[in-house]
């Protein structure tokens, strides 16, 4: 039991992550990187709701009818994502405006519905509760270092506190525009994807169509 | 009237859903190998964004905002926070509904949209489409073209990243990259794309 709790929080980080592997959740892990405490807070939010859902999903899985699953699911994605947006706006007002709807959507982030949906509806609670923090956790590395980059490259900033001095306030650093836009998130993650599978090669997908090597012998 | 077409050309290209805000990036990058079912996908986008956006426009307008109970007799009431799960079940429904109808009266439609519809209910871009209507205060008449606005503009992004992908296929990709890796390049470099149109004022 503790080992396969161990290995639903570990497994997703980096062997079988939401985002570079599963292609999940990709939404918000763009929208929110543009500065760390955005992309911190949308983090926690994620991770707390997958962690409740798929543990109170599973917990009523037995009980669901299969044909209307998915609106069950969506009902209680959707209070447990009301709640955080609640409590954000309550206890830190200027992140959630900064948020907009990204806090709503995290009702339709493919990782909380995927989750319930491939684990906690045949998995018992407590282990369903750490596949979700697990595959949370996944998804904020990415986030986070999606985040690390846009912001330091962007405006020489982690968190909002001045790392390498920019050019027009007196330091030697020329902030990178483009790291702040949206096209930047994409090159990104891409290139992330890329670091990952040069080390896990087997996470590498085949190709569909096989470019036909022409040796020197067959020109011949 | 001018209004209305500047705010349906900025929904196209400018607030481009899926380019500059990144909704419905799961099945952008999930179902777009091939031009046809990204099309089938793209079309069935445009008419639940249609149908879904005034709808849930019609909600929040009548029922959940500050004060919009006032015609039964409740000034004070402020329901707001029932709107994320009140516009996900509207959302749910009318993609039931609408699955049903075409079952009916379009069956080669239906066909051919075949497992996208039920897809739709998760895909972000139609609940991020509501969200947006609703944090921008939009009218029921700005809301439904702005519904239909922000599907088209959806829909061409993921016909046009197929189109690339169809042709991405015959060239040489360094393995790490090839599939999700390229993918995700190439949506960036769509992006950048996309961008030369966020100068325009209309």
């Amino acid at each position: 039991m503790a080992n396969a709790i161990k290995s639903s929080v570990v497994d997703p980080l980096i062997d079988n992550n939401p985002i570079t592997l599963q292609v999940l959740g990709v939404c918000s892990a763009l929208a929110v990187t543009t500065n760390m405490t955005a992309a911190l807070i949308m983090s926690i939010a994620l991770t707390t709701v997958t962690a409740f859902s798929s543990a109170m999903i599973s917990s009523i899985r037995n009980h669901i009818p299969s044909s209307i699953r998915i609106i069950v699911q969506m009902t209680i994605i959707a209070s447990l994502v009301i709640i955080v947006d609640q409590l954000l706006k309550a206890y830190a007002y200027d992140a959630s405006k900064q948020l907009s709807v990204f806090v709503g959507l995290i009702i339709t982030n493919c990782i909380v519905l995927g989750r319930a949906e491939a684990f906690a509806m045949k998995n018992p609670p407590v282990l369903s509760f750490f596949d979700g923090i697990g595959n949370g956790l996944g998804y904020s590395l990415i986030l986070m270092i999606v985040a690390f980059f846009r912001e330091l490259l962007g405006t020489g900033k982690l968190f909002g506190h001045v790392v390498i001095p920019v050019a027009n306030e007196g330091g030697w650093y020329m902030p990178n525009g483009l790291m702040l836009l949206p096209p930047s998130a994409f090159f990104v993650i891409g290139l992330i994807i890329w670091l990952v599978r040069s080390v896990k090669r087997e996470q590498i997908e085949s190709a569909d169509y096989q470019i036909h090597q022409v040796h020197r012998t067959e020109v011949l | 009237m001018e209004h209305y077409l500047s705010l349906f050309i900025k929904s196209i290209f400018i607030e481009n859903l899926a380019l500059s805000f990144f909704l419905g990036m799961c099945t952008f990058l999930a179902v777009s190998k091939k031009i046809e079912t990204a099309l089938g996908l793209g079309i069935a986008v445009i008419l639940v964004q249609m149908i879904t956006v005034p709808a849930n426009n019609i909600i929040y307008q009548f029922l959940l905002k500050d004060g919009a109970l006032a015609w039964a007799g409740y000034p004070d009431v402020d329901l707001s926070f029932l709107g994320l799960i009140s516009y996900i079940g509207v959302i749910a429904a009318m993609v039931q509904i609408l699955e049903m109808a075409m079952d009916k009266f379009a069956p080669a439609l239906y066909n051919a949209l075949g497992i996208f519809l039920p897809l739709i209910t998760v895909n972000c871009a139609i609940l991020g489409g509501t969200l947006f209507m609703v944090e921008r205060d939009y009218n029921l008449a700005e809301s439904a073209v702005y519904g239909v606005g922000s599907g088209l503009g959806w829909a061409m992004a993921i016909t046009a990243i197929a189109g690339i992908r169809e042709k991405l296929k015959y060239s040489d990709v360094p393995d790490g990259l090839q599939g999700l890796g390229i993918t995700f390049i190439t949506a960036g470099l769509m992006a950048l794309g996309f961008m030369a149109f966020s100068g325009i004022q209309l």
